[in-house]
């Protein structure tokens, strides 16, 4: 039998992907609303306190990050490890149980963040009998995609895979670190609480450690892999520079690790540990360009494709966000900007500057390239649609940023204006009541970013409707140099 | 455990920080030295490597942009300038000597002397004096926004579980003094629940009915009648007459400041459940967060939202100095 790639866990994890997308981003327009009208879902009786902004807040995170994002890195490292190790994965029963264990964390997220259940910890809320979970599947993807590195054709090991390789061993570090937690079952309390190892600095410490490199590896390291990959070959170039690959991989691995304290800035934390979290921080910013430039530069040549191809447009509009907010961040965790923007909505602008503007748009631009190829289809059923898609996406997003850097530096600026004798100028509810128009504007550039998923849900039905799951991907002989 | 801060900060830990410090500094000029090549010469073409991927993955080898390995280095170099100057490096403090606690405290003690040159006369006056001045008045409405407004409302009116500081009813007294005295040392209050000493939620809802009958309120007769019987229980405290008893704080049940609700469903819940509440201290000395002079505009404030009482006694008659002098011009 002739050797073929396994595509069918790429499929379902790519189809997930747009499921998930629809079902976080719902979410977030839903907790946007109750932002602009506190007692929205308050009508629905008995379901109310399911749906309050405090249970749903850690969902819309979780199944963003971890749903969305997580089935979109699944997607695309399987696939990218296949093509370019020139070898079927390791195993396909491994694959079907990456698979099947990962929409079960998800299912139980779902069902639990809403019940109440959480560690408490931000981005590692899960209780700990889904972090055991968590690790169990953790692992099986680890021996999946690091043994089908093993048994590759090619003599060399792709980049993209470097930067896999390092967001899996990294993600499972921080994972088994920051959920190291006692179930309070132990103390003859219940079966679903658990309290953290740590306690005190010692726990926001290590929470930010985990909480600032889950935003390093899961959200960049990773997607940079994506990019390495799906970039060169929309655009038919070759990758700019291996050097440049080289130090930025390293640089950003080592220097991503001393971060996490600028989290911490003006707290109980130690002087000395705020000072190395900012000043990693600000050296971060090069490493971190050194991704966006070999993207970027890996279009010389080929520029006038950006006017035709929109695939190409989600992809390096991605990379333009990515380059913008990996600027923000390093300059947020300077003391004296983190003293006005720390605890305000200029957070959350910068947080769906790296999200939607590069997270979610880089993973769309890879679907839109893959899921054709997955189906037997050249191009997707709608090649339009995809374009009104890009720009409905980028329209949201930039409404959304815009609206909340505004109202974030307003709020800070408020919070820290000053009458003469001394007083505070305004009461915290003034600084929530200056929030409302700033709130609408960012429900209208999120629901907007959100209408454009289902777009591509749609687009995405027609193109499998018509097209024929491919299981016979032939994996061509490898050319070793 | 080791706090990692000032004197438990062991000589390992010092040297394990300070030392991985300067080799990941040191690591990160040595990555980016070994990867620096010449700049294309014109015209040059980048050398294009020989691997193969996936069919048609290509790298080229181009040397870094310029421009941003300078800005690596550059990068590197402030960090390095900025361990120097501040603390960084396990205990070495930084030949700045800064302390994030210095900076806070700097900037507070500025703060206060400002605040004291504007606040501090208002503290020779007695409360219905500052009460009477308009400046006073509105540097308290100041602090009332900042630090009471929370829980108290805009408008001081309260809100279900915190009082309303403008009637003319008061749970722990509506002098200056007694009003100075909850907010420096905060006040607590508790009612136990009562739900099995007055026979459960039926007999709840009937001593409901007989308290909103004591006030002369809507109730309903027979529900009342029920339960005048089972008021006993509560007699001890807010008295045969509902009045409470306003020097043990007792709340009186015949007015109408009804801080946990004043419909049947809402007293009959206080019965059952019972009720606890406090304020937090306020002053320094009590573990809060204001000075004596804040605290004493806050007071001419409260008590001039309209429902304060005469003092106890006479304020004592002092030569003070003239409100008008004693409010700084330059407020």
């Amino acid at each position: 039998m002739e050797a073929t790639y396994n595509y069918k866990v790429v499929r379902q994890f790519s189809i997930m992907t747009v499921v998930w997308g629809i079902v976080g981003m719902l979410v977030g327009v839903i907790i946007a609303a109750q932002l602009m009208w506190p007692t929205l879902t308050e009508a629905l009786g008995p379901l109310a306190p399911y749906l309050s902004y405090g249970r749903l807040r850690p969902l819309h995170t979780n199944a963003v990050i971890f749903a969305f994002g997580g089935s979109a890195l699944f997607a695309t490292s399987l696939y990218i490890v296949q093509r370019t190790c020139q070898t079927r994965l390791l195993s396909d029963g491994l694959a079907a149980f990456v698979f099947w264990g990962w929409q079960l964390v998800i299912l139980l997220a779902a069902i639990s963040l809403p019940m109440g259940y959480t560690s408490g910890k931000e981005y590692a809320e899960l209780e700990w009998p889904i972090d055991l979970l968590i690790t169990v599947v953790w692992v099986a993807y680890a021996v999946l995609f690091l043994g089908t590195i093993m048994i590759r054709k090619t003599q060399h090991i792709y980049v993209a895979n470097w930067f896999f390789g390092a967001y899996i061993i990294t993600i499972a570090i921080l994972h088994l670190v920051n959920s190291a937690e006692l179930p309070w079952a132990l103390a003859g309390g219940s079966w679903f609480k658990s309290y953290s190892a740590y306690a005190g600095v010692h726990d926001a410490m290590v929470q930010w450690w985990y909480g600032h490199n889950a935003v390093g590896f899961f959200l960049t390291t990773a997607f940079l892999g994506m990019m390495y990959y799906f970039i060169p070959k929309q655009a038919g170039r070759p990758i700019f520079s291996y050097r440049l690959s080289i130090v930025h991989f390293w640089a950003l691995n080592f220097i991503y690790m001393w971060a996490g304290p600028h989290h911490l800035l003006y707290t109980a934390l130690p002087d000395w540990v705020q000072s190395l979290g900012m000043v990693f921080s600000l050296m971060l910013i090069a490493p971190s360009w050194g991704g966006m430039l070999n993207g970027i530069m890996t279009l010389s040549g080929a520029w006038h494709k950006l006017r035709t191809d929109p695939i190409l447009k989600f992809l390096i509009t991605a990379l333009s966000f990515y380059g913008m907010s990996t600027f923000e961040g390093p300059m947020m965790s300077v003391k004296t900007v983190n003293a006005l923007s720390h605890y305000t909505e200029w957070n959350i602008a910068h947080v769906h500057s790296g999200a939607l503007g590069w997270v979610a748009m880089i993973s769309i631009g890879s679907l839109y390239h893959l899921i054709p190829r997955l189906y037997g289809r050249e191009e997707m059923h709608s090649v339009r649609l995809i374009n009104v898609h890009f720009w409905w996406s980028t329209i949201g997003v930039v409404l959304y940023i815009a609206s909340m850097w505004i109202a974030g530096v307003a709020q800070g600026l408020m919070w820290r204006a000053t009458n003469l004798d001394g007083t505070l100028t305004y009461s915290f509810a003034q600084s929530v009541a200056a929030m409302y128009p700033f709130y609408a504007i960012r429900l209208i550039g999120g629901a907007m970013f959100f209408a454009g998923m289902l777009l591509m849900a749609w687009n995405v039905w027609k193109t499998v409707a018509a097209g024929k799951a491919v299981n016979d991907a032939r994996i061509p002989q490898a050319v070793t140099a | 455990m080791t706090d990692f801060a000032g004197s438990d900060f062991s000589e390992f830990w010092h040297y394990y920080i300070a030392a991985f410090t300067v080799l990941g500094i040191l690591f990160s000029i040595w990555l980016l030295s070994s990867q620096t090549t010449k700049k294309l010469a014109e015209g040059e073409q980048a050398e294009a490597l020989a691997p193969t991927w996936d069919g048609d993955l290509k790298e080229l080898n181009n040397p870094l942009p310029r421009w941003w390995m300078w800005m690596f280095y550059g990068l590197i170099f402030f960090g390095i300038g900025y361990l120097v100057l501040y603390p960084g490096m396990g205990k070495f403090a930084g030949t700045l000597g800064w302390t994030s606690f210095q900076e806070w405290k700097d900037d507070k003690d500025a703060v206060d002397a400002e605040f004291d040159k504007v606040m501090g006369p208002y503290k020779g006056q007695d409360i219905m004096t500052v009460a009477a001045d308009a400046k006073a008045r509105e540097m308290g409405q100041n602090l009332f926004m900042t630090y009471c407004s929370q829980c108290h409302g805009s408008s001081a009116q309260g809100g279900k579980g915190f009082p309303n500081l403008t009637d003319a009813q008061w749970l722990f007294g509506g002098s200056p003094e007694d009003i100075q005295a909850s907010i420096a040392g905060g006040r607590i209050a508790e009612m136990p629940a009562m739900g099995d000493a007055v026979g459960g939620e039926q007999g709840a809802r009937e001593v409901a009915n007989y308290v909103l009958s004591l006030g002369g309120k809507q109730h309903d007769a027979t529900l009342a009648a029920a339960g005048q019987a089972k008021y006993a229980a509560c007699a001890g405290c807010h008295g045969e007459d509902g009045k409470g008893m306003a020097i043990a704080s007792f709340p009186d049940l015949t007015d109408d400041a009804w801080q946990h609700g004043g419909s049947e469903s809402a007293i009959a819940q206080s019965i059952i459940k019972g009720r606890k509440g406090g304020m937090p201290a306020q002053s320094q000395a009590s573990g809060g967060m204001l000075s004596d002079a804040k605290i004493h505009l806050l007071t001419a404030y409260v008590w001039g939202l309209g429902g304060g009482k005469q003092p106890a006694t006479p304020a004592p008659v002092e030569v003070m100095a003239a409100p008008a002098e004693a409010a700084p011009a330059a407020y």
